[in-house]
This record gives structure tokens, C-alpha cells and sequence, in this order.
């Protein structure tokens, strides 16, 4: 599915990743731990291609292929789901209009049949309904006005009608209470399937009781310090980064 | 002929002894000769067999105009106009002048038609191909006239409405914009060559949308259009202008004048999509749109309501207002104004509340983009006598790239101590975030641009008649395109 080779990438000219390896195969959920300022969140936007997110080595390969050169909404179509951290708000733009943009962009891209109008909206009602999200969500503009919890459910809403084959969570779980944190891993956990694969960035181990990865690895200092099964997640919790943050970062 | 020879000839005739006696009936010139005078003003005049108190109307206008100074407060800039080179009538192209089919029409045209999803029939009109339409829309043109004339709904040519109902139009023409309003009205007054007139009758809630689209055959009404909607006591109208579509157009210089009068308890609503070309890059050859739009609310409890969509033009100067004099009478201003490239635009209203308890409200959504240099004007003038008037004002920028400019100039007058006016200005821009977080969903950049923008426009947009405004939402994006990237 996802095999990272000694990627190394930069922003503004800093060297952020440097040299990271990953293979991520179908159906798998791979966690990914470390300090602030690890580069986590930029592994997530590079993944996704975020413009300023520079590849400077190393290769991205994704299903067989490379995806260096391709724009974002490439990567998107060919399956690729980044829940972002902060969710954007577009204002004035309904959710369900962003939606079905995006369902339909998507499909164009694949050489697909758009939906229409009753098409899209009762595949979206379907994915309300297994989510038990309320309709109503559907109706606000993108993301504005919404609590934070509202935000990353929206998020997962967005993952299940689009149904990724990558799906690559942002530290999903800051900003959010117990009970929303349940609820949104709930709705991670139901798109669960052997085809998809998921890997989950956090900082703390407590996503990992409800979003049961298959590996853990320890993002620091640029690099995958270390891998392990869900029990280094509890060993992290324990312990700290210390050890894996050496005198470079202190 | 050529041309030359033809100018030659007419100059000749309009000059010669012939005209001073009359002059009106045999004139077989198909175009007044460059420039503008005295004796164009009764050339058009008389091409058009208009009444003796019109022309000296028009004239006066003329003289007027002569002596006004060019409007110099509005921040757009282009060298002086020469007024002497334009023709000031010309009479409706022949068939053989025009296309014989799309075949023979500028591929980009046709292309930007697709993209606004426009019917082969409605391709075929806008471009100004040489087709016989009586199959289609004559017959629908029929079919609403019968139903327009049922409930005494006059809509027709200007002209033709002096010949139906003379005493209306000279009732109601030039008493929202006088003659001497400004420069450019003035100069509409002296030369204008057609235009709508509306008329609806005492307490008729017009059966539908009215929109030039129904006029097909007077869709070349030429560079000085002039409009005149007078809504009677307890009426309702409301009335489409324009098109999304790129107007094909070889003039230059466009001064409009759009009068609306609504009487006691009477509601017009005035809707626009102008879309007229914008010129190359660098504006070249673009058009000038220089429109006087004014509306009058004369009854108690009466409405008048403008809403824009602006894309096209290089310079756009245009202020549609409303004059609000009768007691509890509402004047409304929903504007989208859009410029890319070269493009500049000084747009926006004035309110002018006169009778008590008039409300007035202003949504101005303006989009700049490229180099483009956009500006919004608005007047809130509350008189004295105004008891409990009141205004809301918001007017929101959004700039794309950083060659753009977006301003906003306010001008507030109030001289009643209890009107209240609230005035709300922002200024944004579409973020790297909102474009990254749209295409990582799968949206390709223009279609998020374009998805910003028009979730910017929302309230506007939702005050336009249903298919316009799904054409208009079309438009949003096909005029930001090359915008970014």
C-alpha cells in the first residue's frame, strides 16, 4: 500500500524529515508517536503535497507508484484522506455542497460517472446514518461554527463519503473531551476494513485505546526511531521521548 | 461603398438643406457617421420617428452634456474619451452581416458558452448568428406576451412605447435620472437608442420573470440603452437583465440609464448579470460601462430592489440607488462585483432616505483578483425629515494574489438624530489552508477558488432568480480562471 524510503523533506529550507522508512500494507493501522516538533504533522502534509512541503530525497510510493510530482487533489483521488488537524472553514459553502464537489471531483479524476443530485444525497444519508451524525451538520457552511469535537467528526464524515484507501489521521484526538474522542474513534474504527489502511498520528497513547494500531512507531528528530507492537505505546506513555530526544533537540 | 465614401455620403445628407425641413422620412442609412453634434442628436431622433417634445428633450440633454465635466471622484483611470469617434446610431445588423452559423464564431466564445452550459438555441442568439428564430423563441415569446397582455403588463421596446402609451413614458422618462444628472447620463439622454419599457398596472403581481432574453430580436439595442420601469400602486415586478454569457459587442463606450419609479405599496426588483468584455490582459479593447441606475420609491410602503453580479467590463463606474421618499418604503443593494487582470471597478449605491421610517440595506461582496483594482462607493444620506430611518451596510472584500487592490469609501450624511445606520467592512483572502484542505478532498485549485468565492457571494447569490443564480455561480469560476497557480 504505502512504502516510505528514506524520505527527507524540507520547509522554508529546513530540513524537517530526514530520512524516514515506512511500509504500511492493507488493512493495517499504524500508529505514529513522538515529541512536538518531531515531524509528524509535516510526514502527514507531505504524504498529502501540500505546497511548501518539499520532497529534498528519498521516494513516496503509493500503490506501485511514485507520488512525488502529484498535486494534492491527485493524491486525493487516488484514495489518499488527510483528517486534518484543524479543519478549515470555508465559509458561506454547505457541507453538503462541499461534499458532493468532492465526491464528483473525484470521480471525474477516475473516469467515473458524477452522482446526482439524488444519487449523492442518498449515499450521503447512508453514511450519516452509519455514523449516527445528525443531518443537519450537513446544512452549516464547512466547518464554521463548529466545536471541536463537530470539527472532527466532520472530518470522519468526510472519510467515510470518501471512501480513502490511505487514510492518514492528523492528531486527531487534540482538542477533544473523552466522550467526543470515543465517538469520533468510533466512526474511525466502523471504516475499518482489510482493503484500507490507516495511520494514525498522536502524540498521546490514550487514541490508541480506542483506535487499536497493528504497529507503533516513534517519529523523532526527523526519523522512525523506533517500532513496535501496541504495547510501545504504553511503554511511551510510561516513559516519555526522553530517550529518543537526544542533544540535537535539547 | 466603403466606408470612407458612405461617411462621406451621410455627413452630406445629414448636413445638406434636406435636413433643416424635416428630414425625417427617407433616410436609408444604416449608420450615422462618427462623432457626435447637434445634428446627430436629430438624426437619431428622426431615424426613430420620435415626437416632437423627445427631441427637444434629447437636444437639451446635448447642450447640457456640452458643458459638464467629466465625472473626475472615482478611482478608475483611462486615458480622456474621444467622443467624435464613435457612431452613435446604427441600425440593427443584416443577416448578411452576421455569422451564418457557430462554425463561423470565435472558438473561445463557443467555449466559454459550454462551459456555462448554455442551449445551441441560446448559443446561436448571443452569438449573433443569422438564424430565423420563429420556431423557438418567437413562439414562447408569443406565448408570454398573450399572457403579459391578459394582465395589462406593457414590456416592450422604449421605442415602440412611445407609439403605444406616449403619455407614460413622458410621465415617468428622466424624472428618476434628469437630463443632467452626470456626464454620461446626460450623453445617454442625447443619444440613447432603445431600451425596455415596463409598465405594470394598479395591484398586477407580474406573472413572471421579465428578462431581456424575451426580446431577442431587440437584443442589439446598442451602447446607450435606456430602461424605464414604472411599477403602479400595489404591484409587483421583478425583471432580468443581462446575461452570463460574454456579450459580443464592437462598442466601446456603454452609458446606460435604468429609471424605476415603484408608487404606494408597489415592489420592483431589478436583477443584472453583466458579463461584457473585459479587454486582453491588459484590459485592451474591453468595454466601458458608464451606467446611471437609479430607482425611486415614490409610494408610502413601496420597494425597490437591485442585485448585480459583475464580471465583465474593463472599467465598470455604476451605482445602482434608490431614492427612498415615501414613508416605509425599503431600498435594498446586493452586489457580487468580480475583476481579474487589468480589470477596474468603482461600484456600489447610494440610499437616499427622504420619508419616515425608510430602511435600506447593502450587501457588497467584491472579488479582486490578478491586478485588477477594485472600489467600493456607497452614499447613506438620511434627511432631516427621515424620523426613524434606517441602514445596514456590509461590505466585504476578498483578494486574490497581492497585485490586486480592494477599497472602500463609505460616505455617510445623516441629519436625523434618531436614524440609525450601522456600517460592517471586512477584508480577506483565500488562504493556502482553505485552497490545500479543498484539494486534499479532491478538488482540483480553480473549482476550489471558484467554491471559496462563491461561498463568499452566498447572500447575494441567494437573491437572484433560481437559474440565474445557477449560471452566476458558474460564472464565479470561469471569470477567476488563471487567477492562481
Amino acid at each position: 500500500m504505502l512504502e516510505i524510503k528514506d524520505l527527507h523533506a524540507a520547509v522554508d529550507g529546513k530540513e524537517i524529515l530526514k530520512g524516514v522508512n515506512l511500509t504500511v500494507n492493507p488493512g493495517e493501522v499504524h500508529a505514529i508517536m513522538g515529541p512536538n516538533g518531531s515531524g509528524k504533522s509535516t510526514l502527514s502534509y507531505v504524504l498529502a503535497g501540500r505546497d511548501g512541503y518539499e520532497v529534498t530525497g528519498g521516494r513516496i510510493i503509493y500503490e506501485g507508484e511514485d507520488l512525488t510530482d502529484l498535486d494534492p487533489e491527485e493524491r486525493a483521488a487516488k484514495g489518499i484522506f488527510l483528517a486534518f488537524q484543524y479543519p478549515v472553514e470555508i465559509p458561506g459553502v454547505p457541507n453538503s455542497t462541499f461534499l458532493n464537489e468532492a465526491v464528483n471531483a473525484v470521480r471525474r479524476y477516475r473516469g467515473e460517472d458524477e452522482l446526482d443530485k439524488i444519487q449523492f444525497v442518498k449515499m450521503l444519508r447512508a453514511k450519516t446514518k452509519e455514523l449516527n451524525m445528525s443531518d443537519e451538520m450537513l446544512k452549516r457552511a464547512v466547518n464554521v461554527g463548529f466545536s471541536g469535537g463537530e470539527k472532527k467528526r466532520n472530518e470522519v464524515l468526510q472519510m467515510a463519503v470518501l471512501e480513502p484507501k490511505l487514510a492518514i489521521l492528523d492528531e486527531t484526538d487534540s482538542g477533544l473531551d473523552i466522550d467526543a474522542l470515543k465517538i469520533v474513534s468510533e466512526g474511525v474504527n466502523a471504516l475499518r476494513s482489510p482493503e484500507r489502511s490507516t495511520l494514525v498520528i498522536t502524540h498521546y497513547q490514550r487514541l490508541l485505546d480506542y483506535i487499536v494500531p497493528d504497529k507503533v512507531h516513534v517519529l523523532a528528530q526527523g526519523r522512525i526511531q523506533k517500532t513496535g507492537g501496541k504495547e510501545l505505546a504504553l511503554e511511551l506513555e510510561e516513559k516519555g521521548y526522553a530517550d529518543f530526544v537526544g542533544e540535537e533537540a535539547a | 461603398m466603403s466606408a470612407t465614401a458612405e461617411t462621406v455620403e451621410q455627413v452630406h445628407s445629414i448636413s445638406g438643406e434636406k435636413y433643416k425641413y424635416g428630414f425625417v422620412t427617407d433616410i436609408a442609412a444604416d449608420k450615422a457617421p462618427k462623432g457626435l453634434s447637434e445634428d446627430i442628436v436629430r438624426f437619431i431622433s428622426a431615424k426613430k420617428g420620435e415626437p416632437e417634445w423627445l427631441l427637444d428633450w434629447r437636444l437639451k440633454a446635448y447642450r447640457r452634456w456640452l458643458e459638464m465635466p467629466e465625472p473626475q471622484w472615482s478611482k478608475v483611470q483611462f486615458p480622456p474619451i474621444d467622443y467624435q469617434q464613435y457612431h452613435y446610431y446604427s441600425a440593427p445588423k443584416s443577416d448578411d452581416d452576421r455569422p451564418k452559423s457557430l462554425d463561423e464564431v470565435d472558438p473561445e466564445l463557443l467555449a466559454t458558452y459550454e462551459k456555462l452550459g448554455i442551449p445551441i438555441k441560446e448559443q446561436e442568439v448571443l452569438a449573433g448568428v443569422a438564424v430565423d428564430y420563429v420556431f423557438d423563441s418567437v413562439s414562447v415569446a408569443t406565448t408570454f406576451k398573450k399572457k403579459l397582455e391578459e394582465v395589462g403588463v406593457i414590456f416592450c421596446p422604449i421605442s415602440e412605447a412611445l407609439e403605444r402609451c406616449p403619455d407614460l413614458v413622458r410621465k415617468y422618462l428622466g424624472t428618476v435620472v434628469p437630463v443632467a444628472d452626470n456626464k454620461h447620463a446626460c450623453l445617454n439622454s442625447a443619444v440613447f437608442t432603445d431600451g425596455s419599457f415596463v409598465y405594470i398596472p394598479p395591484g398586477v403581481r407580474c406573472p413572471m420573470e421579465l428578462s431581456t432574453y424575451f426580446r431577442i430580436n431587440e437584443m442589439n439595442t446598442g451602447q446607450f440603452e435606456r430602461t424605464l420601469i414604472v411599477a403602479d400602486k400595489g404591484s409587483y415586478v421583478s425583471y432580468l437583465e443581462g446575461c452570463t454569457a460574454p456579450m459580443r459587442d464592437e462598442n466601446q463606450l456603454h452609458a446606460a440609464v435604468v429609471e424605476l419609479v415603484a408608487l404606494d405599496d408597489a415592489e420592483i426588483k431589478y436583477s443584472t448579470v453583466q458579463n461584457w468584455y473585459p479587454g486582453d490582459e491588459d484590459g485592451k479593447g474591453g468595454i466601458y460601462n458608464f451606467v446611471t441606475k437609479r430607482g425611486a420609491c415614490r409610494g408610502k410602503n413601496s420597494k425597490i430592489s437591485w442585485t448585480q453580479v459583475e464580471t465583465g467590463s474593463a472599467i465598470t463606474w455604476k451605482y445602482p440607488s434608490c431614492i427612498l421618499q415615501g414613508d416605509n418604503s425599503v431600498g435594498e443593494f446586493y452586489s457580487i462585483a468580480i475583476t481579474n487582470n487589468a480589470q477596474q471597478a468603482d461600484t456600489g449605491t447610494k440610499m437616499i432616505h427622504l420619508g419616515k421610517n425608510t430602511t435600506s440595506r447593502i450587501i457588497s461582496k467584491g472579488i479582486s483578483a490578478g491586478k485588477s483594482d477594485q472600489t467600493y462607493r456607497g452614499l447613506v444620506k438620511i434627511s432631516p425629515k427621515a424620523e426613524g430611518a434606517r441602514n445596514y451596510t456590509q461590505c466585504d472584500s476578498l483578494l486574490i494574489g497581492d497585485k490586486c487592490g480592494a477599497h472602500t469609501v463609505p460616505y455617510i450624511e445623516s441629519k436625523n438624530k434618531n436614524a440609525i445606520v450601522e456600517h460592517e467592512a471586512t477584508t480577506s483572502t483565500i488562504s493556502e489552508v482553505q485552497l490545500f484542505y479543498l484539494r486534499q478532498r479532491g478538488i482540483p485549485e480553480e473549482a476550489a477558488v471558484a467554491l471559496v468565492v462563491n461561498g463568499f457571494c452566498r447572500e447575494v447569490m441567494q437573491q437572484l432568480p433560481m437559474e440565474f443564480a445557477v449560471e452566476a455561480q458558474k460564472l464565479v469560476g470561469i471569470s477567476l480562471e488563471g487567477s492562481v497557480g
